[in-house]
């Protein structure tokens, strides 16, 4: 019989890594909202957040400064990649760039390899200490830093998308490209801003959930295709959708893992990819993911 | 190219294959050969897909696993005959490739990729975690080898006669199909959807159909495959295998049916060729770190250099 | 007692979210007419046609054709039921020859399944002379048998639009529906449009079409339904529609009241 306790833990690590999903959800939701493009290398973003974290570490930096020289070189690479690779392409199809985007993901994913090899990293947590005892349940401290970092970013995401005139033009750039182009908005500017930022939201996931889960080279795959069932709970379009989405998708996997099978924990999260893309089909949900002509 | 061509270029295929397989002595070559033709039999449909139902499954591997296991898991747990179990592998993956299609297909289409891509991994969990049935992460052993009476396919040559044999009546079969009427509402889709509805094709139901003759013969080239080795488990199936069938698909070239082997050809070569010359760098790393990077950056370089594969290479001077 | 018309239009609506492209639309095409659709731009001409060939679908009304009601779903079901179209924005098998792009129309008109035509039964092979004899003939009539072969891309804008045209006839279609078929020719060739238009028509197809040029629609047509806003604003004899002070009012705007 499950008591009130270990619903309570499979609710706290539930959002913990919620936490986690929403941020990467948040990644595909800006690109795809500006770009009408799937990032594939978006998971390999927060793998590379993560072993850069490990490295920054064992080098001695501290971890605020880690953490920031980290979100920067792999919004740098975002970057990087919109320029190189994806700006040329800009007008072939979306399946095109989305096999362009899996390739750049196996790219990265081998480079990772050949550096910091097969065995799992370790990372300290942030803070150290005892796990905290939170309404019955039990939580690492890096849990709370994980929740504490990511309500931080939307809330930063927030005032720079409403209150900045650059996040303004992103936004504008989702609605309609073809408007803010005319409106004077640099639309290949957006596209790079876009990549850019998705790789910092990449990398701050990365870098939070190291402690807890290690961090190697093959980690990007399963976070980034479930951070991308996060992003289809918001119609692909959604940044709110997205962050409801990761942490409904962190809960459901905690639940399924801790009252079904845990055999199954990674399976949840593509059935309820299926699910919602046959229900957005079908109009039961807000927010349809647009489709191009 | 016509028909009386094409045909005139399979035969003196079979006939190439015959005496490769007779007289090629080396495992090594003859069984490499085996996977070029296995691979480009799963590519093939993945690449009608591709280059004329315009879409990209990368859960193509769950059909190469689902031939497999229904061909190993029939003769080897049940006892069944080899032939009828490819059979009824090869009808396993249409059906399963129908019913996934019939909800998916009606995706756009990064949807129909990404829900192709939850399928393909749904499938690979089933494998491992049904382990009564599929013998879970260890697999099955005791798989017969097909057999013609007391002929049996059991030696890397006469599967090479086996496969390529197949994959040459196949692409026999494909060509006369993209010459007919058939075809050319297949090329008409992939030149203009609204187009090809407004003369009264129902685009839906050609991809549709597209879909389940890919999953039929990529569900064939995993069956063989059961035979060939024997033995079989989940994890050359994941999702690294859905995408390698893109990256040959992508490599040769979609809109060609010979795209898929040209594909299948240049990624096994490709993938041999580092493994004898990264040796000879005395890098600290093995070879199958610098494949995934090369794979990737290649995948890149075909996307935006040469999105037509190395099939456009021989279409350009038109 | 009139026949039953080929194709009735009862109150055809489309809303697209607070925009109303087209508001209770009524009209017939009787079988062997050539009529036009006619209005500024925007008033809802090609939102019309799409309706009709399944392309959208209405939000309120109906389209009845040969007296039964069109499917609402799926282009390919008006085809079917022998309604051919072209586009304003020429819609071509841009990698296919003009031959094959022709045959693409025939497709209907053939019946070879999936295994005859992987097997190339002999039944395929005598259906796929048919089908070319029926290609050739259709080039024959649109002027382009000298371009049998060649990408239907690479051709001048004029001639793709004939090959549109011919692929629609390859449907042996009931109804012809052209979307501004005159668009970007000049005198001469719009001189030759409307002849083949009337042969198109003496064969036995009704036509419906749109187009801006006065003119040639006058000339053509046998009767002129006038749009404006969505709403239909006069329908009948082209030299009375022509008169009509409404109809100079809304093409010409404030300027003439």
């Amino acid at each position: 019989m499950t008591g009130w306790a270990e619903l309570a833990q499979y609710t706290a690590s539930g959002l913990v890594v919620g936490g986690v999903y929403a941020l990467i959800g948040l990644g595909f939701v800006i690109v795809y909202s500006v770009t009408r493009i799937i990032n594939f290398a978006q998971g390999e973003f927060v793998m590379l957040g993560a072993l850069l974290m490990v490295s920054f570490e064992q080098a001695g930096l501290p971890v605020a400064a880690a953490v920031l020289l980290t979100v920067a070189s792999v919004a740098a690479l975002g970057g990087l990649l919109e320029r190189v690779a994806i700006h040329p392409i800009a007008s072939a199809p979306a399946l095109a760039v989305l096999i362009l985007t899996i390739g750049a993901s196996i790219a990265m994913r081998g480079t990772a390899l050949i550096v910091w090899g097969t065995d799992p990293s370790a990372l300290p947590a942030f803070s150290p200490g005892p796990p905290l005892h939170v309404l019955g349940a039990t939580v690492v401290r890096q849990g709370l830093w994980v929740l504490g970092v990511a309500t931080a970013v939307f809330a930063l995401l927030w005032f720079f998308f409403t209150r900045t005139y650059a996040g303004t033009a992103v936004r504008a750039c989702a609605l309609n490209a073809r408007a803010a182009r005319l409106m004077g908005i640099r639309v290949d500017r957006m596209f790079l801003l876009a990549f850019a930022l998705s790789g910092a939201l990449g990398a701050v996931a990365g870098a939070v959930i190291a402690p807890i889960t290690y961090a190697t080279y093959d980690m990007g795959l399963m976070l980034g295709l479930k951070g991308f069932v996060a992003a289809t709970l918001g119609g692909l379009v959604s940044p709110p959708g997205a962050i409801v989405g990761g942490f409904l998708l962190g809960l459901l996997e905690s639940y399924a893992a801790g009252l079904v099978s845990s055999g199954y924990k990674d399976a949840v999260a593509f059935i309820v990819l299926i699910v919602v893309l046959l229900v957005q089909m079908a109009g039961w949900l807000p927010g349809r993911v647009a489709e191009e002509a | 190219m016509s028909a009386r061509r094409r045909w005139t270029v399979l035969i003196a295929a079979a006939i190439l294959v015959a005496l490769v397989g007779a007289g090629v002595r080396s495992t090594y070559v003859l069984g490499m050969l085996v996977f070029i033709g296995l691979y480009a039999m799963a590519a093939l449909g993945l690449s009608l897909v591709m280059g004329f139902a315009g879409q990209v499954s990368l859960g193509q591997a769950a059909f190469f696993a689902i031939g497999a296991y229904v061909s190993g898991v029939l003769t080897a747990s049940h006892g069944w005959n080899g032939w009828a179990a490819l059979l009824a592998a090869v009808v396993a993956g249409a059906v399963a490739a129908l019913l996934i299609g019939l909800p998916i297909f009606r995706l756009s289409g990064l949807l129909l990729a990404m829900a192709s891509l939850g399928f393909g991994i749904i499938v690979y969990y089933v494998l491992v975690n049904w382990s009564g049935v599929t013998g879970g992460p260890s697999g099955l052993t005791g798989i017969p080898p097909l057999a013609v009476g007391r002929f049996r396919f059991d030696t890397d040559g006469r599967v090479v006669w086996l496969v390529w044999g197949l994959l040459l009546l196949l692409l026999g079969l494909g060509g006369n199909l993209v010459d007919s009427r058939i075809g050319r509402a297949l090329r008409a889709v992939h030149g203009s959807e609204t187009a090809a509805e407004a003369v009264g094709i129902d685009t839906a139901r050609l991809k549709l159909a597209v879909f389940t003759l890919a999953g039929a013969s990529t569900a064939l080239a995993g069956s063989l495959y059961a035979h060939y080795l024997t033995f079989i488990n989940p994890s050359p199936f994941g999702f690294t295998f859905s995408v390698e069938l893109v990256v040959m698909v992508v490599l040769g070239g979609a809109s060609s049916l010979w795209g898929g082997v040209l594909g299948a050809a240049a990624v096994v070569l490709l993938v041999e060729a580092l493994r004898s010359l990264l040796p000879l760098l005395s890098l600290s790393r093995g070879a199958a770190e610098y494949e995934i990077v090369l794979f990737g950056l290649l995948l890149m370089a075909f996307m935006i250099f040469l999105p037509g594969g190395l099939a456009e290479l021989r279409r350009r001077p038109a | 007692m009139k026949p039953a018309p080929l194709l009735e239009v009862q109150e055809l609506t489309k809303e697209f979210g607070g925009i109303t492209a087209v508001a209770g639309v009524d009209f017939t095409v009787s079988a062997g007419q050539i009529k036009a659709l006619i209005g500024p731009n925007g008033a809802g001409k090609t939102t019309i046609f799409n309706l009709i060939s399944g392309a959208l679908e209405p939000t309120r009304g109906r389209v009845l054709f040969e007296g039964a009601p069109l499917p609402v779903h799926g282009a390919h079901a008006a085809a079917a039921r022998g309604i051919a179209r072209t586009f304003q924005l020429v819609r071509l098998f841009g990698e296919m020859t003009v031959l094959d792009n022709v045959l693409v129309g025939c497709h209907r008109r053939g019946r070879a399944g999936w295994a005859s035509c992987a097997l190339r039964t002999r039944a395929m092979r005598e259906e796929e002379r048919h089908l070319r004899a029926r290609a050739w003939q259709v080039l024959e009539l649109v002027g382009l048998e000298r371009r049998a072969h060649v990408a239907a891309s690479l051709l001048p804008y004029g001639e793709q639009r004939m090959v549109e045209l011919g692929r629609a006839l390859g449907m042996e279609p009931r109804l012809l529906l052209l979307d501004e078929p005159g668009a970007g020719l000049g005198p001469d060739e719009h001189r030759r449009l409307a002849a083949l238009i009337k042969t198109i028509r003496d064969g036995g197809t009704t036509v419906l079409l749109v187009d801006h040029h006065m003119d040639f629609v006058m000339d053509l047509s046998d009767e002129v339904l006038v749009l404006s806003y969505g709403r239909k604003l006069a329908e009948g004899d082209p030299r009375e529609v022509r008169a009509n002070a409404e109809v100079i009012a809304a093409y010409l705007g404030e300027e003439a009241a």
